[in-house]
């Protein structure tokens, strides 16, 4: 009867119970879009980073910290032994879909062909190229960019790479390498040679030796990567440019290079025991990642490995930042959206209780105890709370449709194209039935205060009210 | 007090006062609406409270109703002291105990005629099969069998103040209050009223006080209290 008894109060002032459900309404599909965008801005950075880097790295102790300062410093000894542990581990290989080795190194890349003469300092990754490309195909949230196929970096035997767009301008290769809106660098007018001043003869020595033993090298187009080996002497190996891999940041578009594992571990390590300095896990499924990591730990341990497992939030700091400023601005949101709610509901309800009030002293006349008249209004403010809530849920589903069918396209933070603007549909429960019992707790709360009003009345006074 | 037709003193008091007094205050101006007033209402009796307005005929109704509280003095109803009871206790026992029929029927606007005489039932636990068979039954007793589904704004005057008696008879109370209940009504339908509370009372043998100074619910009247400037007047 109680419920009944609400149902029917609510509907006896249609428009103002309306107002009230729609501004509730409004509350929850505002947080429930914002909700959408962050899941979708989550994932596509998610996507990302794991497609790129994995979810999880094995470094040699303190890489971490120093290593990309001398990566060369960092390897992994028997590095194939301890993928082969990681690898048929019977927990971590279900969870495991790519793991393969890389090297991470810098140096200096220089174009000398042609009479050219430009260099710039380079952070390199070394990687397997076909696991690479797999990596690529990782797409748990369906937020990935369209799959393109590039096979540029897998033949392991090869000697050709990538590069960033930004290091291609630099080195003056946007022509050669037929990148759009890629200028190449004006010729110096102050130089006395235009080619730039002379390579040192030394470093030039080690480069011709480099490429006499690639008879065919003289077709593509070629950069020199100089780098210090582990041992510290000087190495250099030439490198075939497949083509530009734009990287999001410029910062790190100026500086990259991926090559394959094979010739990175060849100029880091010159003869010597080809090492490698991380161990990159990308797991079936991001949810795996805390597992996942605990057990590499536990393995780590139990082989006294001098190893340290990292994961792709602790490696992508960006990631986290951006995740904690969009959940603060959420946070934010849900907070002026909760007090709007909030005023209007005890607005409406105190309305409510002044109507009723010979109604309120009628029915406690009757035998009704105070405690049943505050359940309920407060009943009533739930109720409108829930109704607002769920006509919000349906007008957010309806805008995602829209929005989502649309054909909106943008350019997110750190991306280089145009992406399509696709909202995630917000089921996650923590969002979902997050906001609405939020909202719902929010007008059962702020019914309270009507509800312990009315609760209070005399009814001898009640019922005089007119 | 006057008695009509039979004489009730010889049987047990449904209510009992015993120097009750109420006094309103307004800040430091006191207003003293019942003084004093000692009387026994008896069981099964159709009593009336009258007097002009502001002789407070409705303070002491409400007194004897347990919706307000003397300043001074004890009320038994149903040989409960109900001064002793604190305020669940009280909202329980006048739920059981006590039927209300207001001047402005004050019926719940959301409900329909079968749904506002149910009510009181659901108050009281009674089970959904029995709820129905007496609110019928109740309905069909007055006349409104067929308006049972209609809600308060589609009733008449007299049609709403027959649900109110309903309302207030369906839990076969010990007593029955009503505060001018023919006030709002026309001569006709006023009568009619007097009428059918007349009827309910003899056939439900529950005791119905009044405030009123209608002249035909005087003249319907086991027992009368006179009441003048918050006195019993003889």
């Amino acid at each position: 009867m109680m419920v009944r008894l609400a149902l029917r109060n609510i509907s006896r002032n249609r428009r103002r119970s309306l107002t009230t459900a729609s501004l509730v309404g409004m509350g929850a599909a505002g947080l429930l879009l914002f909700g959408a965008f962050m899941i979708y801005i989550f994932s596509g950075l998610e996507t990302g980073i794991v497609q790129a880097g994995g979810h999880l790295v094995v470094h040699r102790s303190g890489y971490f910290l120093f290593g990309p300062g001398n990566p060369a410093a960092y390897g992994i000894d028997d590095h194939e032994a301890v993928m082969r542990e990681i690898r048929n581990d019977p927990i971590l290989r279900p969870m495991i879909r790519v793991a393969t080795p890389t090297q991470a190194l810098v140096g200096i890349a220089g174009n000398f062909a042609g009479g050219a003469s430009t260099s710039k300092t380079f952070f390199g990754i070394g990687v397997v190229g076909a696991d690479r490309e797999k990596m690529r195909t990782w797409d748990e949230h369906g937020a990935s960019r369209p799959y393109v196929p590039d096979n540029r970096l897998n033949d392991p035997n090869a000697a050709r790479g990538v590069i960033g767009r930004g290091v291609a301008r630099i080195l003056g290769l946007c022509g050669k390498l037929r990148v759009p809106d890629c200028p190449d660098p004006e010729p110096r007018p102050n130089a006395s040679d235009p080619n730039g001043p002379p390579l040192d003869p030394a470093l030039t020595a080690l480069a011709q030796e480099e490429r006499s033993g690639e008879a065919a090298a003289v077709v593509g187009t070629y950069i020199e990567l100089l780098s210090a080996t582990a041992s510290g002497a000087p190495n250099i190996v030439s490198l075939e440019v497949a083509g530009v891999d734009t990287q999001m940041v410029k910062e790190i578009d100026d500086n990259h290079i991926a090559l394959p594992l094979s010739l990175a571990q060849r100029l880091v390590y010159g003869r010597g025991e080809p090492k490698v300095t991380g161990l990159v896990l990308q797991l079936h499924h991001t949810r795996d990642v805390p597992d996942a990591r605990a057990r590499l730990t536990a393995l780590i341990e139990t082989k006294h490995w001098p190893l340290e497992v990292r994961d792709f939030r602790e490696m992508n700091p960006f990631f986290v930042q951006v995740t904690r400023m969009f959940d603060t601005i959420f946070l934010f949101l849900a907070l002026i959206m909760g007090v709007i709610v909030l005023f209007a509901v005890v607005n409406t309800m105190t309305m409510n209780v002044l109507e009723r009030t010979s109604e309120i002293g009628t029915i406690r006349a009757m035998g009704v105890r105070r405690a049943t008249i505050r359940h309920l209004f407060v009943l009533e403010g739930a109720i409108l709370g829930g109704l607002g809530a769920t006509l919000g849920v349906a007008i957010a589903f309806a805008a995602i449709w829209l929005i989502n069918h649309a054909g909106f396209r943008w350019m997110p933070p750190g991306h280089t194209d145009p992406i399509p603007f696709q909202l995630v549909w917000p089921t996650r429960p923590g969002l979902l039935l997050g906001t609405w019992c939020g909202l719902v707790a929010v007008a059962t709360l702020a019914s309270l205060l009507p509800a312990n009003r009315a609760a209070r009345s005399r009814i001898v006074d009640a019922l005089r009210h007119v | 007090m006057r008695e009509n037709a039979t004489s009730s003193s010889a049987r047990p008091p449904v209510v009992r006062l015993d120097r009750v007094a109420r006094v309103y205050r307004s800040g430091a101006i006191e207003v003293p609406a019942v003084r004093d007033i000692s009387l026994d209402i008896p069981g099964g009796v159709f009593g009336v409270i009258a007097g002009p307005s502001g002789s407070g005929k409705t303070t002491l109704l409400n007194m004897i109703g347990c919706i307000d509280k003397p300043d001074s003095g004890r009320v038994e109803v149903q040989g409960q002291d109900v001064g002793l009871l604190a305020d669940d206790a009280l909202s329980d026992f006048r739920a059981r105990h006590i039927g209300f029929v207001f001047q402005s029927f004050n019926l719940i606007p959301v409900l329909s005629a079968f749904e506002n005489v149910e009510y009181p039932l659901l108050l009281i636990g009674v089970p959904a099969a029995e709820r129905r068979r007496r609110t019928l039954e109740i309905l069909d007793a007055v006349g409104l069998s067929a308006q049972a589904g209609r809600r308060p704004d589609e009733l008449s005057g007299g049609q709403k103040q027959r649900v109110a008696i309903a309302r207030a008879l369906v839990k076969e109370p010990a007593l029955v209050l009503a505060d001018e209940p023919t006030a709002n009504l026309d001569s006709v339908t006023g009568a009619a009223i007097v009428a059918t509370m007349r009827r309910m009372q003899a056939a439900c043998a529950t005791s119905f006080v009044f405030s009123t100074h209608d002249a035909r619910l005087l003249a319907e009247a086991d027992l009368t209290f006179s009441i003048a400037d918050g006195m019993l007047v003889p």
